[in-house]
């Protein structure tokens, strides 16, 4: 899979993020095509979170210019809110809702009329192959199925762009590698992912990756490229190779 | 708005899901109400009182035995002195000293009129109270037994004196105290909690990366806790009404207004507390510790606040629930209308707004 020629969902220029003397996102510049999966890495404090914050429209750049899904993150922020989805570390579900009514109850606050609710729950229910547990409460799920029922509602209502922000923190390989197998389904049905990561092999996973250091992007390239620029067998040492020259603390 | 009704609904969810907690909420206000009603009753037994006779006539004689045989006091005679009974006050031995002055039996025959003198120990204002009552009757019914006896007016009154707290100040009665405690113990320790909940679980950020407004945030976070609230009043209410026999002496309308009104001020100062906590349980403690403590303290409902040293009194006017204890004794138990609490009104809606608009304010900068 590779980026596809369509006009970019995700465009920055400069854009820049100072809290008072501290830049914490310096002039970052890139693009993100439709249905790419753009991996976004660094180590704890290079920047990363700023950045996102920026692209989800909970955080107003210093300087620079950004858009996404065509929407100018100074102006359009509701707009913006409307076309992503976001997922986090924590699962963000409601332990003491069942499945069906987390479900619904994100469906809800994005205003989804109540026949595409129904319609959508019961379709995601199968996907997930979760139709027994609709009526269970989250709590009593395993930690898989947790992760990727809170992946398939990030994305419940057919947003243009999914940002993960460490979505598989804490989690085992095999449910990691099921994961992605999700993340790839929603790639090819033309939803842009943008996810964070410190799992190198999932790193590998992407179709490109950048890696940010002291709150610039240091490298920028799919993964193969950048293994072949640095001259290294795998990410895990590009990352490494980068990252140790980073002067700033981890946060 | 129905986006509103979407997250109201899963906030209801949240609150009859979680049972233990449902169950504190709405056994609170009675357990209060039957600890404060029945465990600590009004209705005193066996209280030690000392009597202490200086006369020694038939008239006295009659008298004591009346006090005596009454259930409600168990008498103790052998203290002949103002110092013995100065002290066995102050080791709490006695509760109350009636003492029948040595011109009794003279100023009676001469007069028809004479006096006995009723100390209390009131720093238990409540018992103070009742037995001084229970005396004051005893007596009472004393002299109209002797008049339709003997024919003759008889004037025997009981000079009553508080000891400690002669102003009874927050004395009458405990239910305006505990509406005041359990309103804003519940509101402010479960909107915070609520609101903590939801960042503790990583959920707020998917709601403030939401199109939801954060406003709509806070309207279904304090709706739930606003309705339990109103049901707690009525239980309150109820239960006083039934088993008190404490009924609202004023408007009930104007009783649940203001209510409503120390409500939302007691949900705002949840809100301002969730801002600033990161976990569910400093937010629980700080509620507990920043809110319960002052409201009992300071409320004027366990200790009066005419009493206490100028920078507590100070402090106590920018306890909400100290506007809101006056209001309800007013209301419910004297039975005055608005005219009486405007100003106490006035002041709490200011609170109020005030409260709402920073905890407002703050949730919104939190989001930048």
């Amino acid at each position: 899979m590779s980026s596809t020629t369509s006009a970019p969902v995700i465009t920055t220029d400069k854009l820049t993020k100072r809290f008072g003397q501290f830049i914490a996102a310096n002039e970052l510049t890139f693009q993100v095509a439709k249905g790419e999966i753009f991996g976004f890495l660094g180590a704890n404090g290079a920047g990363k979170t700023t950045a996102m914050r920026m692209l989800c429209g909970l955080l107003k750049p210093s300087s620079g210019k950004a858009t996404i899904a065509g929407y100018d993150v100074y102006t359009q922020t509701e707009k913006i809110k409307r076309s992503i989805g976001y997922m986090s570390q924590k699962f963000s579900l409601y332990d003491d809702l069942t499945v069906a009514e987390n479900i619904r109850f994100y469906a809800g606050i994005y205003g989804m009329s109540r026949p595409a609710i129904k319609e959508k729950t019961a379709q995601l229910l199968k996907e997930l192959q979760l139709e027994k547990e609709a009526k269970t409460l989250v709590s009593e799920l395993p930690l898989g199925w947790k992760q990727k029922l809170s992946f398939s509602v990030s994305i419940v209502h057919d947003p243009d762009i999914v940002f993960l922000d460490e979505p598989t923190g804490g989690v085992d390989p095999v449910t990691r590698r099921q994961f992605w197998d999700l993340i790839y389904h929603a790639s090819d049905r033309g939803v842009t992912v943008f996810v964070t990561t410190h799992y190198m092999d999932e790193a590998e996973y992407c179709n490109r990756v950048s890696i940010m250091v002291d709150g610039v992007v240091a490298a920028l390239d799919s993964p193969t490229r950048l293994k072949q620029q640095f001259g290294r067998d795998n990410m895990e040492d590009v990352f490494y190779e980068l990252a140790r020259k980073a002067t700033r603390k981890a946060d | 708005m129905k986006q509103l009704l979407t997250f109201i609904r899963k906030e209801f969810l949240h609150v009859f899901r979680d049972r233990k907690t449902l169950l504190m909420l709405f056994g609170l206000p009675i357990a209060q109400i039957v600890l404060f009603g029945f465990a600590l009753s009004n209705e005193v037994k066996n209280s030690r009182i000392a009597v202490t006779d200086y006369s020694k006539d038939p008239v006295t004689t009659q008298l004591i035995d009346k006090i005596s045989s009454s259930s409600y006091f168990n008498i103790q005679r052998n203290l002949n002195s103002a110092q013995q009974i100065d002290a066995a006050f102050k080791k709490g031995d006695i509760r109350m000293a009636v003492i029948f002055p040595a011109n009794f039996s003279t100023d009676l025959t001469h007069t028809g009129k004479a006096t006995i003198q009723v100390i209390a120990d009131a720093s238990d204002p409540n018992l103070a109270t009742t037995i001084t009552n229970y005396i004051t009757r005893i007596v009472g019914d004393f002299n109209t037994q002797s008049e339709l006896s003997t024919g003759q007016p008889l004037q025997i009154l009981p000079e009553v004196q508080m000891l400690y707290n002669p102003e009874l100040k927050g004395a009458p009665n405990f239910v305006p105290g505990v509406m005041a405690l359990v309103l804003m113990l519940v509101c402010t320790m479960m909107t915070s909690v609520a609101i903590v909940k939801e960042k503790e679980l990583g959920t707020m950020e998917i709601l403030l990366v939401s199109p939801f407004k954060p406003i709509y945030i806070i309207i279904s976070k304090l709706t739930p806790n606003l309705l339990i609230s109103v049901v707690n009043l009525f239980v309150i209410l109820v239960l006083s009404a039934l088993f008190l026999d404490l009924h609202v002496k004023g408007s009930t309308l104007l009783l649940i207004f203001c209510s409503i009104l120390f409500i939302l001020t007691s949900l705002s100062i949840g809100l301002l507390l969730s801002i600033n906590a990161k976990t569910q349980q400093s937010a629980m403690m700080a509620s507990l510790m920043g809110m319960m403590l002052p409201t009992m303290l300071l409320t004027g409902f366990l200790f009066p606040i005419e009493n206490m040293p100028w920078p507590m009194q100070v402090l106590a006017n920018l306890v909400p629930s100290r506007w809101y204890f006056i209001i309800v004794k007013r209301v419910m138990l004297k039975g005055m209308g608005f005219g009486a609490v405007w100003k106490e009104t006035l002041i709490l809606a200011g609170m109020c707004l005030a409260l709402f608009a920073i905890s407002l304010r703050r949730f919104k900068i939190r989001l930048q």
